[in-house]
């Protein structure tokens, strides 16, 4: 760069020199134009320091956001591989039954309420839109129960009319059981079904995250399953204690298993998404500060290029008139 | 939009005793599921007693299990995958809990000489795969006894006593409602709400409680009222029954 300021004023010692003045506004014009026509001189320092200034901030933002999702995420984790044990006397009893065919199927997608979380929002929703055709038929079909503002925001787009519930704000106070299991009560009430399809991610660590499906059958499914042999065959063989009839036991078993298995979800959810937000706020800070290094570096040029240009014009000026 | 992210992000603190004011309406009136039981538990109970200490629950039943692991019934998760892979080839299929859990073993020719009991509660696993050689659960039928080889069972709990032997150490834990079930290999599951060990009750509260619902149940206008006051009084004269029996 500096040997084309040099060439540059090679020419102009080509211009007549007569009187200072026109020279100098001759000058000025001439780099006026010059710096119109080459880029990064073209720059001025202002504007670089302008992105610095923005970059730096966001830098500074996502790195607290990432500080504060660690420090909620040690306590969810807790909590959630303390849940762990909640859900596997159900399955040790009921077993674990994907594809057992029933009529009405009803989705219960669990996603977060904030963004920034990485893609376990459009994981959950792609799970559950395919799940959504593994169980659609000729007389069936799936309707969604949504928990979340991001899922539901994915999922109003093409299936508005599939979704029956939707939640939001679930995670507005810390999760505890009690809340959950009046979500759950108010999910089975306004929905019909004959098997829930709960959908979320497991937290495995602070990068993997598995798509998980459980299933809740209905009572009168587990009753009609259970006479036709399979994998609830079994459970003729147990006696039952207590309630009047074996189906009102039943009820309540699957009520139980619902909050339950509901509670675990939506703390391994909550789990995922602060660990994705974890993740995706600390990869964005870094890339915030490898930006930074290069508009800094931008901008030091751009800073020298401006000085060697004005001790060229003074030398150069200088040497005019000595010679 | 950043800004205001970070500014409703700074709450949320771990809180471990359900909430007590959200629950205005109980939509519980006919069914034998006393869910707020553990509402007024831990009103019962010491207020030391609600913190459980996180650290010290054994979850040897926690996932680290791979998924490799054998499932119980093979035949039903391939036809899974093969649906889904019809559907939707491009997405990994979503994994079932069965993956997580260790199976359990077959049912034995003989029975066995210890009964594997685990005790789960939605905070932690109390008990997990513990060998013992009786327990008492309080079942809505009565007080039942479980000892190894013990017929299949699912029994409903209503609030009361269990009692954990082990050789001569008896652990006893008050439980508010729950399920156990009790299968054929001897291992028993019993899943509650709520489970505070003996020593934890405040008695004083209790008699307290016990008043004020009997005094409620007399004064209850709506169903909805007296079905709240009758779980009360019933939870209230366990806990009594509990602390003198």
């Amino acid at each position: 760069m500096a040997m084309a300021a040099l060439r540059r004023e090679g020419r102009r010692f080509l211009l007549p020199t007569a009187s200072s003045a026109p020279t100098i506004a001759a000058r000025s014009a001439i780099s006026n134009e010059e710096s119109c026509l080459f880029g990064v001189r073209s720059i001025s320092t202002q504007i670089v320091r302008n992105r610095m200034k923005s970059v730096k901030n966001i830098q500074k933002i996502t790195k607290a956001m990432k500080m504060v999702a660690a420090s909620k995420l040690r306590g969810v984790q807790i909590r959630t591989e303390a849940s762990r044990g909640v859900w596997q006397p159900f399955i040790a009893l009921l077993g674990d039954s994907p594809s057992i065919d029933v009529k009405k199927n009803v989705i219960v997608t669990v996603s977060s309420d904030k963004g920034l979380c990485g893609g376990i929002n459009s994981t959950s929703v792609k799970v559950s839109k395919a799940l959504f055709k593994v169980y659609s038929g000729p007389e069936k079909e799936p309707k969604y129960v949504i928990l979340g503002e991001k899922g539901k925001a994915q999922l109003v787009r093409d299936s508005k009319d599939h979704i029956m519930l939707s939640v939001s704000e679930l995670q507005k106070n810390p999760v505890n059981y009690t809340q959950v299991s009046v979500l759950a009560d108010d999910i089975l009430k306004n929905v019909e079904f004959d098997a829930l399809r709960v959908v979320y991610n497991k937290f495995r660590s602070i990068v993997l995250f598995i798509p998980t499906v459980s299933t809740i059958l209905s009572p009168e499914t587990i009753e009609k399953e259970s006479e036709a042999g399979g994998s609830l065959g079994d459970l003729d063989l147990y006696e039952i204690e207590g309630g009047e009839t074996k189906s009102e036991v039943l009820q309540n078993l699957t009520e139980f298993q619902f909050s339950c298995v509901m509670f675990n979800a939506v703390l391994e959810n909550a789990c995922s998404e602060l660990g994705a937000r974890m993740s995706a706020m600390d990869s964005s800070s870094r890339n915030a500060g490898e930006m930074l290094d290069r508009l800094t570096l931008a901008y030091n040029r751009t800073r020298q290029a401006s000085i060697t240009t004005e001790l060229i014009e003074i030398i150069s000026g200088a040497s005019a008139l000595e010679g | 939009m950043l800004g205001s992210i970070i500014s409703s992000s700074g709450y949320g603190f771990f809180q471990n005793s359900p909430s007590r004011s959200s629950l205005g309406w109980i939509q519980n009136e006919g069914k034998a599921m006393y869910r707020h039981v553990s509402r007024l538990l831990n009103r019962a109970s010491a207020a030391a007693a609600g913190v459980r200490s996180p650290a010290s629950s054994c979850s040897r039943s926690a996932s680290r299990v791979l998924s490799t692991d054998v499932t119980a019934a093979p035949a039903l998760d391939s036809t899974f995958l093969e649906t889904w892979k019809k559907v939707a080839p491009t997405i990994d299929p979503p994994t079932t809990p069965l993956t997580f859990m260790k199976p359990r073993p077959a049912v034995p020719s003989t029975i066995p000489t210890k009964l594997t009991v685990n005790f789960v509660l939605p905070y932690q696993s109390e008990i997990s795969n513990k060998e013992v050689d009786m327990v008492i659960i309080p079942a809505t039928t009565g007080q039942m006894g479980v000892l190894p080889g013990h017929v299949a069972t699912i029994a409903e709990l209503k609030p009361g006593v269990m009692s954990v032997h082990e050789g001569n150490d008896v652990t006893k834990y008050f439980v508010s409602s729950g399920f156990a079930f009790i299968h054929a290999n001897s291992y028993a599951d019993i899943v509650a709400v709520e489970a505070v060990p003996l020593d934890q009750i405040d008695p004083s509260l209790v008699q307290k409680g016990l008043a004020d619902f009997t005094q409620k149940l007399g004064s209850a206008v709506s169903d909805l009222e007296k079905a709240e006051a009758q779980i009360g009084v019933d939870v209230h004269s366990a806990l009594n029954s509990a602390l003198t029996g």
